[in-house]
């Protein structure tokens, strides 16, 4: 009886949203009198980030400061349409539509700020900290604060923008079958280093390192507390959550959370994270989003290992213990497929 | 039957009419109007209820309202002085301890109490404390972090 180390690698390519009918998303983009920035959405927040990613895209492509833009997501009756947030498409598909309406909303705010100027509106700039000037007369500004309440209280103008961004539906070639059903892709590498004890079945995880292409990372930090918790999930997925029962009866399966198997904290697996920026030329300043590619490349790189590890194939998930001591004692044992060049 | 309970929540004198049965989850949500502490599953598993009772961690869906009758119960709603985040409250934002915010609560009660009696947690220590409070989206690793972290700032202050 032995613990059996085990290394698996996983690639993907993973595809940036989906094409079943086209794959549209809207913003909607006004100022308030005081020259705060409101971006509508009924993108949905669910921790991956699309409110703070959508400030960032919208102070960027508005020239203001990311404390003056606020983006609201409350409500998708009211809200303009999204389809939705999944497919990991949130970042490209309403980044895009968001940079369109802020980018229709900087020129209404500069057309009335030259207005105030007496000044062309392609002469002007902005400086990012909340003015505009005309471009190379640092002096000849105004705030973006007083170019709002002019607009609204002297021109009578509304300083809004409209975006939409459609990936259009794909018609299959009647001869290759041939389509293109998404628009980028997004790239991850994994190696996992595993142990399993072949008297137990058990499998521990030791070890996680990965490499993901995800454009540009619109913001670092998010993106990898993105990889961390997918990661986890994966592991979840690979080694431990089933709503099946292990025995026959149906009624022996969990039914709560103290019986539906999760790793918990004490259960956290190191993992070294290369994020590589290759900014894709149709997303939002270069960014495709991790989204479902967090979790994605774990499991196949587990079961990898477990095979690596005591010459396992499991093709069933999760990967548990009797699945591990069955095919070790349908093989006759344990057989470490040893490691190329260890 | 409704009864009159009387605790201190998050330091003020509160009193409040309760059902007799009633949770002490329900009774600060719907009672008290203190929403911070979270209901996740009713049934004491995931944490996200979790509540200070005299600084002891509990999960205030499985305690009856009656029994706090005099006692001390802190929130998560009461961590902040105003606009000063508690230490831990900051660990957690420049950590990126929260994705969907949900378990965040409960985490940051649970952990409360682990640094009132031990202002130096190991990371073993940190992950018993939080091994009730069940989080779906970080992976645990940044909440543990900011714990740690927190703990380090409020020795050094």
């Amino acid at each position: 009886m032995a613990i059996h180390h085990g290394r698996g690698f996983a690639s993907i390519n993973y595809p940036i949203g989906m094409n079943l009918g086209g794959d549209p998303s809207q913003a909607l983009v006004h100022s308030t009198p005081d020259g705060k920035f409101k971006v509508t959405l009924s993108s949905i927040d669910l921790g991956q980030g699309i409110k703070s990613v959508g400030r960032q895209l919208a102070a960027e492509t508005l020239g203001v400061p990311v404390e003056d833009v606020f983006v609201d997501t409350a409500d998708s009756d009211t809200g303009p349409h999204d389809m939705g947030s999944f497919a990991s498409r949130g970042t490209h598909r309403m980044g895009n539509a968001i940079i369109r309406a802020a980018t229709e909303a900087r020129a209404q705010l500069l057309e009335a700020a030259a207005e105030e100027l007496e000044v062309d509106a392609s002469d002007l700039v902005t400086d990012g900290r909340g003015n505009i000037h005309v471009r190379g007369a640092p002096s000849r500004s105004i705030s973006v604060e007083a170019t709002a309440t002019a607009a609204q209280f002297n021109q009578g103008r509304t300083l809004a923008g409209r975006g939409i961004f459609l990936v259009p539906l794909s018609e299959v070639d009647s001869v290759t079958g041939e389509m293109t059903p998404v628009s980028s892709f997004a790239h991850a590498a994994l190696i996992i280093d595993l142990t399993v004890d072949d008297e137990t079945g058990e499998v521990e995880v030791q070890n996680i390192n990965s490499a993901y292409e995800v454009g540009r990372a619109l913001n670092p930090r998010l993106v990898e507390q993105q990889l961390i918790g997918g990661a986890w999930m994966g592991v979840s997925h690979a080694l431990y959550e089933t709503t099946e029962p292990n025995y026959p009866e149906r009624s022996h399966g969990p039914i709560d959370f103290n019986h539906y198997l999760q790793p918990g904290p004490g259960d956290t697996v190191p993992h070294h994270i290369s994020v590589l920026e290759r900014p894709a030329p149709d997303a939002p300043f270069g960014g495709k989003g991790p989204g479902e590619m967090c979790a994605n490349p774990v499991l196949p790189a587990i079961a990898n290992a477990v095979f690596n590890a005591v010459g396992v194939e499991c093709d069933s998930l999760p990967i548990t213990p009797e699945k591990v001591l069955r095919g070790i004692r349908a093989n006759g044992g344990a057989r470490p497929q040893g490691r190329p060049g260890a | 039957m409704k009864s009159p309970v009387t605790f201190r929540l998050n330091g003020s004198e509160t009193a409040v009419f309760v059902d007799s049965g009633a949770n002490l989850l329900d009774v600060l949500r719907r009672g008290c109007g203190d929403l911070s502490p979270k209901y996740g599953c009713g049934q004491g598993s995931c944490g996200a209820c979790t509540v200070l009772i005299g600084g002891e961690p509990h999960v205030s869906c499985l305690v009856l309202a009656e029994t706090v009758a005099g006692r001390s119960v802190e929130t998560t709603g009461g961590l902040s002085n105003g606009p000063d985040l508690h230490p831990l409250q900051r660990a957690f934002i420049e950590g990126f301890a929260a994705q969907c915010g949900y378990c965040t609560p409960g985490m940051l009660m649970s952990a409360k109490a682990l640094l009132d009696r031990n202002p130096s947690p190991t990371r073993s220590e940190v992950e018993e404390a939080i091994s009730g409070n069940l989080c779906r989206c970080t992976g645990y690793e940044p909440i543990i972090d900011a714990i740690l972290e927190a703990a380090k700032q409020r020795g050094a202050a």
